[in-house]
């Protein structure tokens, strides 16, 4: 794939194009170093706890001897909600200075200089939890700053030529902090579960695992389907429950206290709810308004100024219009 | 999400159908609008693999690319695509009608009229989703500076011939797509979620199958079901019976029928060159058709259903009448195509890779004042737009109960009659704010008095609003006839203008100042030869992606 291509040019020759791109971006006038002057660590490793303290080893030492070191897929751990999660980031540089920077190398390109938003986002945020797991490599390491500034390369225009931006991940960096501190540790999550509880797979029936999926709290949201394997599942569970979040996380902030569909359209549409409730009253005003608004146009076409120009029905069209789906 | 729309949303869950969000149609659907369907190929970071193109539904032209690592077959591919493309817009730039147009005039530096072109119709492309457009703009960049053989006799790799040209086309379409209320270039889902709302998430709605499946599906079956099979239903092979309306393509058709399609045409190439003009040439040579054909009626399997669906959308949208002031925005339309062909003719060269200070500025304030002026034309043409408006206080529908004559204290007294209305909308006023309505399609502006509190035995006088009408009524002392409302009228106000100006004049190019990096190219600071580059064409490599 063009992806693995491109990592592996970009890392060639003990790093030099990297180094290169990196003295260019972060380092202001002083020359990248030259090519025999980087350490280039042996990372290999038995299982991830021997790479991590492989990793945290060659981090020190770099750090120690104020070399320049590339560490290629350093292996990283980092605890969340209570269990070490491995973390691979792409590369990290440590500088003479103590400095270790997480490189990220993309496959997206980066066009006249910005490549897209979206992918960017993600990229820092995922250099993020790189950083927030050197931290506390460095916190062991006398000398040992990690910037808060990451390396992203990707190819250039419509090459396979390298192009780099530094990429300041300060927000990302606290948000996750918050996210990390706020979850609930696994052993209280399982500790909440019926006794037998398994997701081994083969250990037990598809009925056995749905129900051992279905027994743990999940907070859906339409996010979710770009990131989790259990989305469509999950969703699925929403929509059953009738829950608003299944229309965007924003919907439910806007409806109050009412979490359900049928909560709200009932509120709507006058059957149920506290008219003092200010969110009752303000969904009760716009249900009114929109059914005005379509009786209007259903009944006269007129546009709102009152100017009627004579068209036709509009919402009733819709309906005749019986073409073949062509999904079916 | 406005209320409205979120209620709407709901509904749409409670019916399992979508609900509407318009009562007229926003946005311009041409006659004959040229349909784009592009495909790229997976982990090529957006090489071209295949598109359908064209105006006629029964018949879209297919054009695709064997193996999308091969420069020649790209470039042979956009060479096609041009050929399917810039005959269309040309018919649209051939027919003309006379226009005027204010310049400044470069000697005397007064604002004159000058007689111009415009194009009667504008040329339309749609495309089925968002990253459809963003693929028309990267397509476009990596076009316009290509160099053909004509352009440079030297050039390594050279583009077919109007590969440039339409490079700068789909550059000026793409950056079109960005101004608020343009229909030049649209893609479906964004026409058909304006309009419509459905029972699934924003994010879920750029599934084009599953967004058609709830506002228009199968006799017999809910939307909701309809798109939850869009979304997930596969053949005994495993493959999507929906393919996602790209330009990404499914992972499972890539990797079990797409990719032993371009591998068995790579066997067939290499075998096809080392048998030469051998005796087995001929019937390689067949083998190597067999697996293009394979190849072109896979792709042209997946994009079908896609095609097909844009065209159905269309048809939905057809269905509404056009808003009324959709025209108006359309005329901006072609004026953007009439002003882009004319520098094409100018021989001006391409649109540069970035914009210079005055000009960034520049689009950044005519996209903020379309942005208003769409809202606004939006509201005026649509009383389900105008409710939203009427929900957060801007906009309020009113009776007229009264109106006394009054005039204005100057010299020569003009009428400033006192128009007293009843409402239960709860607009912001506060004295002295401005508020409109549309007379002849023309706003009449009157400003906020104060609520008839007065009127000490009308305990609901809270609705009751006095309103001092300001123009419009003609320069006689009499109102002219019919330009006042009378009692028992029904008038719809607003609280923001009907005809949103731009904001403060921006300088030229020519006169951007130093603080904003000067006028381009004029800066000592930059060696003559980075001012040629800002037009030369991409440094070329190997493994070039597009
Ligand atoms: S889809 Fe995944 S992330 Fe979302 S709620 Fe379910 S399990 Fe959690």
């Amino acid at each position: 794939m063009r992806g693995n291509a491109f990592e592996a040019k970009v890392k060639a020759d003990g790093g030099t194009e990297l180094m290169r791109l990196l003295s260019e971006r972060l380092s202001g006038q002083s020359p990248p170093p030259a090519s025999g002057e980087v350490l280039v660590p042996d990372l290999s490793a038995a299982g991830p706890e021997g790479r991590t303290a492989r990793t945290a080893l060659a981090l020190r030492e770099a750090t120690e001897a104020r070399a320049w070191a590339l560490l290629d897929h350093p292996l990283l751990a980092l605890e969340v909600a209570g269990s070490p999660a491995y973390l691979e980031p792409d590369a990290v540089v440590v500088r003479p200075d103590g400095r270790w920077t997480v490189v990220e190398i993309k496959s997206f390109p980066m066009i006249d200089g910005s490549a897209d938003a979206a992918k960017v986002g993600a990229a820092a945020r995922q250099a993020a939890v790189y950083v927030l797991a050197l931290e506390r490599v460095a916190l062991h390491t006398a000398g040992a700053e990690v910037a808060d500034r990451v390396l992203l390369v990707c190819p250039k225009d419509f090459s396979n030529l390298p192009a780099a931006s530094v990429v300041d991940v300060r927000k990302q960096l606290s948000v996750t902090r918050r996210q990390l501190a706020r979850l609930t540790r696994i052993e209280d999550i399982a500790a909440g579960l019926p006794e037998g509880t398994t997701f081994d797979l083969g250990h037990c029936s598809g009925e056995e695992l749905t129900a051992a999926v279905e027994s743990v709290a999940a907070a859906y949201a339409p996010e979710c389907l770009s990131a989790c394997e259990l989305a469509f599942h999950c969703r699925h569970r929403a929509r059953a429950e009738g829950a608003v979040e299944t229309l965007g996380r924003g919907v439910r902030g806007e409806l109050g206290g009412l979490t359900t569909v049928g909560a709200v359209l009932a509120a709507a549409h006058g059957g149920a709810g506290d008219p003092a409730d200010p969110t009752v009253s303000a969904l009760r005003r716009a249900a009114a308004l929109r059914a005005e608004a379509l009786a209007a146009a259903g009944a006269s076409g007129a546009p709102a100024d009152g100017a009627v120009d004579g068209s036709g029905p509009a919402v009733s069209a819709i309906g005749s219009a019986n073409e073949a789906v062509t999904c079916r | 999400m406005s209320l409205i729309s979120t209620l709407a949303r709901l509904e749409a869950v409670e019916s399992g159908r979508a609900r509407p969000l318009a009562t007229v149609r926003h946005r311009r659907i041409s006659d004959e609008p040229l349909v784009l369907v592009p495909l790229t190929t997976a982990g090529e970071a957006g090489a071209p693999l295949g598109a359908l193109v064209g105006t006629d539904r029964d018949a879209p032209r297919l054009l695709t690319v064997a193996q999308p690592r091969d420069r020649d077959l790209r470039f042979a591919f956009l060479g096609e695509l041009a050929e399917a493309v810039l005959p269309y817009l040309d018919t649209y730039a051939e027919v003309i009608e006379p226009a005027e147009r204010n310049e400044t005039d470069p000697e005397t530096g007064k604002r004159v009229k000058v007689e111009v072109e415009l194009c009667v119709d504008a040329p339309q492309l749609i495309v089925p989703s968002r990253p459809g457009i963003d693929f028309v703009r990267l397509l476009g960049r990596s076009m316009r500076f290509r160099r053909t053989a004509e352009d440079d006799p030297d050039t390594p790799y050279p583009a077919p011939p109007r590969v440039p040209l339409l490079g700068r086309w789909l550059t000026h379409y793409g950056e079109r797509a960005r101004v608020p209320g343009s229909s030049l270039l649209l893609a479906a889902t964004d026409l058909l979620n304006r309009h419509w709302a459905t029972g699934q998430s924003s994010l879920e709605d750029q599934h084009l199958g599953a967004l058609l499946a709830w506002i228009d599906p199968p006799e017999g079956v809910s939307g909701a079901e309809a798109a939850l099979r869009a979304e997930l239903d596969r053949d005994r092979g495993g493959q999507l019976r929906c393919p996602p309306a790209g330009p990404a393509t499914d992972p499972a058709f890539d990797n079990r029928l797409l990719a032993p399609a371009i591998e068995g045409y790579d066997r067939a190439r290499q075998a096809l060159a080392a048998a030469e003009d051998g005796p087995g040439a001929e019937e390689q040579l067949a083998r190597l058709s067999a697996a293009e054909r394979d190849i072109r009626e896979l792709l042209a399997g997946v994009m079908r259903p896609t095609w097909d669906a844009v065209w159905h959308g269309l048809d939905l949208l057809r269905a509404l009448p056009e808003g009324e002031r959709v025209a108006d925005r359309w005329t901006r339309d072609r004026w953007s195509f009439t002003g882009h062909r004319d520098r094409v003719r100018a021989g001006e060269p391409p649109q540069p890779r970035l914009d210079d200070a005055v000009t960034a500025a520049q689009k950044l304030a005519s996209r903020e004042t379309a942005q208003a002026q769409l809202e606004a034309q939006e509201a005026l043409d649509d009383p389900l737009v105008f409710a939203g408006r009427r929900l957060s206080g801007e906009a309020f529908l009113s009776e007229v109960t009264e109106v006394v004559m009054a005039y204005s204290e100057s010299k020569r007294p003009s009428p400033r009659p006192l128009v007293t209305v009843r409402t239960d909308d709860r607009p912001h006023l506060e004295a002295g704010t401005k508020v409109f309505r549309s007379l002849d399609g023309k706003p009449q502006s009157a400003e906020f008095v104060r609520s008839s509190a007065e009127d000490a035995d009308d305990n609901d006088a809270d609705g009751v609003l006095v309103l001092r009408l300001t123009d419009r009524m003609g320069r006689g002392k009499e109102p002219a006839p019919g330009s006042v409302p009378e009692k028992g009228d029904r008038i719809a106000w607003t609280l923001f203008e009907h005809d949103q100006r731009g904001g403060p004049k921006l300088p030229d190019p020519e006169e951007t100042p130093w603080t904003h990096g000067g006028p381009p190219g004029a800066d000592d600071a930059t060696p003559p030869h980075a001012r040629a580059e800002a037009h030369a064409p991409d440094p070329v490599t190997e493994e070039d992606f597009l």
